[in-house]
């Protein structure tokens, strides 16, 4: 055995050289999983810094810096009734009266040579429909509360210019101002004063699209899936289709912009910037995606259903209508809804086919210009006034919320319904 | 009536022939002999389909051809009116005026720029009602022609499912081939919108100019700044070098992590919260990127002394780029480490090595070849990524390898070149589908590869 003696390498496990050979391999072990672990965690951590942000952020975009301004309407109205501005000619009567005006002269009877720019400019607005809802208000002094000029909203949350700062001092003493919930952010439309706009106008064109990406993809993703699986013959032409959607799944979302400009717009003429052509051109985008997980539930319904229907008599097409498609369903669903968030969430094809412009008021039919929600994120982010940044934070976690919630829909789904085999 | 209204009623009569087509073939069971069915060769449902569908289909067909072919008989009726005579003879000029006449005569738009086209206004109006209700006429008669057509088909041994059958396979095969003509959609619009392009701007310039500074009219045979290297580079910059340098490192340790040494409970909640990295909007990261990354990379190069640090840098972009990819290459590790046979696994631990040991030395060789196909995805991914780069880098143009510069990359300038009104025959709308074209070609590729690795790969185990 002369060869042991000559090899270097140890043999006793209780030696000295053996021990520290063999921490050092254990060190090594203990230091890659920690750096297993510290991917893990610096992941994480980027998550949990980036939702924290949003969430410092925008929540105050959902607040709103109100002022107390006395309304000595008896006065200021020189003697309108509740009577008068109530019924069927409520509208007219409230536009002889002149509310902006009016706004006006009880801002500055209050607060003097302050009362330049410290009112929002949707402030009038919102006097009157409150005159509108609650019309005996008109009979007596009344203290209202009406949201400030995003300048003065931004000095009264964190800090802002100076000169606003200053006012802001001023008014915080005489207890003038108070933070309420900003409703116009959910009801509202694009506006250019950040203290003035909402969502409302982005979130319904969003949902327009989406009503348009649905109806088109799902069914199309849907029997594409179950013409691939069930029917299909093994030829060319099968290859091909294939070979189409295991691509059109990876192809970069602005190339399906490019197409919706070229094709949807300026071929078909289409109306530029419409729900209509977002959702065609988001639904060219999400059929693969339905596709690819339809084909996965319907491979997943294990042939001996098949077999059953078609030794009882099925033909083919009601083997697949009657028993595998509502097998396949809910795993169908699940891959549906995740290819619908990823849509939703969709803002570079939007941008192609025109969705850029200010939209001031939310769209009334398919064919109207409108913005979705993510298009609207990005024209606030690139914004120079200070006050939209907590305004696109707050959309974000709009978005955010709706996106979790269909992703945890499709995980409730995936768990309530599918079924192992 | 509105478009929307005539679909309607088409499926409104279409579901009118369901019911008749049901109803009439009900009665034939009903009184028919011998056995619960007697001698009907179909379930009354599908005689109501096949009434529905021979009424709606060829409806259908036709409101679609109409669609596209009505705008055409219109200008026509319009351009041969005496009122039409006048219009200048100039193209473009000629079209701006149709255009807006037949916007204002739809209702679209309330008053009109130019004078001719106020007076085209009720040409317009009376052309598109016109064939307008021709089209609505024919619409209806060919549905009533073809439900009445069906209705006399239906007899107790007409064989009604078999051809309903084979319409519903019919449009199976249809759904099918829509992905085809998508991506022959997408092929056909970028080569042509790019030959149109490079009929003004040479090939060459475009491949290997070192200069994107992009005119809006072009001169033959000049530079014309459509030089697309830097952009080329700032892209393969961004997406290939700096976010990979991240994605890779922390994605694959993270999959080895999770599938290798957490507990069931931690892989149970980490894997989620790792999809959600991968559901995060690209919008919502290019403002993280843009208002929270961007100024801390800046002051980081700040304090490291490079004082021409920008605030849209590369670096900024790159990074938050890169955790968005971890999720995907984490998923394809993940995936291509659990297909290495267990008894590799299992052999190399009975030798006595360690975990890490294991899955350095036996684990990853095995898995590499599908690693690599997920890190190319991941490339593909990430040059194709727009919201990310349009907001936290930049739009100058800058052949440099200072992460902390500004770097523009492809996308970036598609959409730069898209904004603002521009006609759709200009340089800077063509030049955008050059690069689109340049874009798909890429990615196309990289993906090709890596489905046919990792592809390959798996069959090597299974």
């Amino acid at each position: 055995m002369s060869n042991a003696i000559m090899d270097p390498t140890p043999t006793d496990w209780n030696g000295q050289i053996m021990q520290k050979r063999i921490a050092r391999r254990y060190a090594a072990e203990r230091r890659f999983k920690a750096m297993g672990f510290v991917a893990v965690a610096l992941s994480t951590l980027f998550l949990a810094f980036l939702l924290f942000t949003m969430l410092g952020q925008g929540l105050r975009g959902f607040q709103r810096t109100e002022i107390a301004v006395d309304f000595d309407f008896p006065a200021l109205t020189s003697g309108a009734t509740a009577a008068s501005i109530s019924g069927p000619n409520a509208d007219a009567a409230l536009n002889s009266m002149d509310v902006p005006g009016i706004v006006e002269l009880a801002v500055s009877q209050q607060y003097g040579d302050l009362s330049e720019g410290l009112l929002t400019a949707g402030a009038a607005g919102n006097v009157r429909q409150m005159l509108m809802d609650n019309p005996s208000l008109v009979t007596a002094k009344q203290q209202l509360w009406l949201p400030v000029d995003s300048r003065l909203d931004v000095a009264f949350k964190r800090s802002g210019e100076p000169e606003a700062e200053k006012t802001v001092a001023v008014l915080a003493q005489k207890d003038a101002l108070r933070t309420g919930f900003n409703w116009t952010f959910l009801t509202g439309a694009d506006a250019t004063d950040p203290s003035a706009v909402g969502i409302w106008a982005a979130f319904k064109g969003s949902l327009m699209t989406m009503a348009i990406t649905l109806m088109l993809a799902f069914p199309i993703g849907v029997l594409a899936a179950l013409y691939l699986e069930e029917y299909a013959a093994k030829n060319r032409l099968t290859d091909m289709i294939e070979v189409s959607i295991n691509n059109l799944a990876a192809v970069p979302s602005i190339i399906f912009g490019l197409l919706g400009l070229a094709v949807f717009l300026t071929l078909f003429g289409m109306p530029r910037s419409s729900a209509l052509v977002g959702g065609l051109t988001l639904a060219l985008m999400t059929m693969p995606v339905i596709v690819i997980a339809g084909r996965n539930a319907v491979k997943s319904v294990p042939p001996s259903i098949r077999e059953a229907a078609l030794g009882i008599g099925a033909s083919p097409v009601q083997v697949v209508f009657h028993h595998v498609l509502p097998l396949a369903l809910p795993g169908i669903l699940t891959g549906t809804i995740i290819g619908m968030a990823r849509a939703l969430g969709e803002t570079a094809p939007l941008l192609m086919i025109g969705m850029r412009a200010f939209i001031p008021s939310a769209p009334q039919g398919f064919t109207d210009a409108t913005t979705a929600l993510p298009v609207q994120i990005y024209l606030w982010s690139d914004e120079v006034n200070q006050g939209f940044v907590e305004k696109t934070s707050a959309a974000i976690i709009v978005l955010l919320i709706f996106l979790l919630g269909m992703n945890a829909l499709a995980i409730y789904l995936r768990n309530r319904f599918e079924t192992r085999w | 009536m509105t478009g929307t209204a005539l679909l309607f009623l088409v499926l409104g009569l279409g579901l009118i022939g369901w019911i008749a087509g049901r109803a009439r073939a009900a009665v034939f069971v009903r009184s028919a002999k011998g056995g619960p069915r007697g001698t009907v060769n179909s379930l009354p449902f599908y005689h109501g389909w096949f009434v529905a569908i021979c009424a709606i289909v060829p409806a259908l067909v036709f409101m679609f051809i109409w669609q596209s072919i009505s705008p055409a008989l219109v200008t026509n009726m319009v351009l041969s009116a005496p009122a039409a005579a006048d219009l200048p003879q100039d193209g473009f000029a000629r079209a701006a005026i149709l255009s807006e006449a037949r916007a204002i005569a739809q209702g679209f738009q309330t008053a009109a720029f130019q004078d001719a086209s106020e007076k085209l206004v009720p040409l317009y109006k009376n052309a598109l009602s016109y064939y307008k209700w021709i089209g609505v006429a024919a619409t209806l008669l060919l549905l009533f022609a073809g439900g009445a057509f069906a209705f006399t088909r239906i007899k107790p041994d007409f064989r009604a499912r078999s051809k309903v059958e084979r319409v519903v396979m019919f449009g199976l095969l249809v759904a099918s081939l829509i992905a085809i003509l998508t991506t022959l959609g997408i092929f056909a619009s970028l080569i042509f919108e790019s030959w149109r392009f490079f009929s003004m701007v040479s090939p060459f310039e475009f491949l290997f100019g070192t200069e994107w500074n992009p005119k809006s009219t072009v001169t033959p045979g000049a530079d014309n700044g459509y030089g697309a290297i830097p952009l080329f580079w700032g892209t393969i910059f961004i997406g290939a070098i700096i976010a990979m340098i991240v994605a890779i490192p922390l994605g694959l340790m993270s999959a080895i992590f999770l599938t290798q040494y957490a507990s069931a409970t931690v892989r149970k909640w980490m894997k989620p919260i790792l999809e959600i990295l991968a559901g995060v909007p690209t919008v919502v990261y290019g403002y993280f990127a843009a208002l929270t990354v961007a100024p801390a990379v800046r002051d980081f190069a700040v304090m490291l002394g490079v004082s021409n640090a920008a605030s849209d840098n590369a670096l900024a972009a790159g990074i938050v780029m890169g955790v968005m990819i971890i999720p995907l290459v984490s998923s394809m590790s993940d995936d291509s480490i659990a297909a290495v046979p267990n008894a590799m696994r299992d052999g190399s631990l009975a030798m006595g090595a360690t975990k890490s040991e294991t899955i350095k030395q036996v684990l990853l060789p095995a898995a590499l070849p599908g690693v690599v196909g997920g890190v190319l995805l991941a490339v593909s991914r990430a040059i194709g990524e727009t919201m990310i780069v349009v907001m936290a880098a930049g739009y100058t143009a800058n052949l440099t390898a200072n992460p902390f510069a500004t770097i523009t990359t492809v996308t970036v300038q598609i959409v730069a070149l898209l904004t603002g009104d521009q006609d759709f025959g200009s340089p800077h709308t063509l030049a955008a589908f050059a690069l689109g074209l340049a874009l798909f070609v890429t990615t196309f590729f990289l993906n090709y590869v890596a489905l046919r690795v990792v592809k390959k790969y798996r069959e090597a185990y299974e």
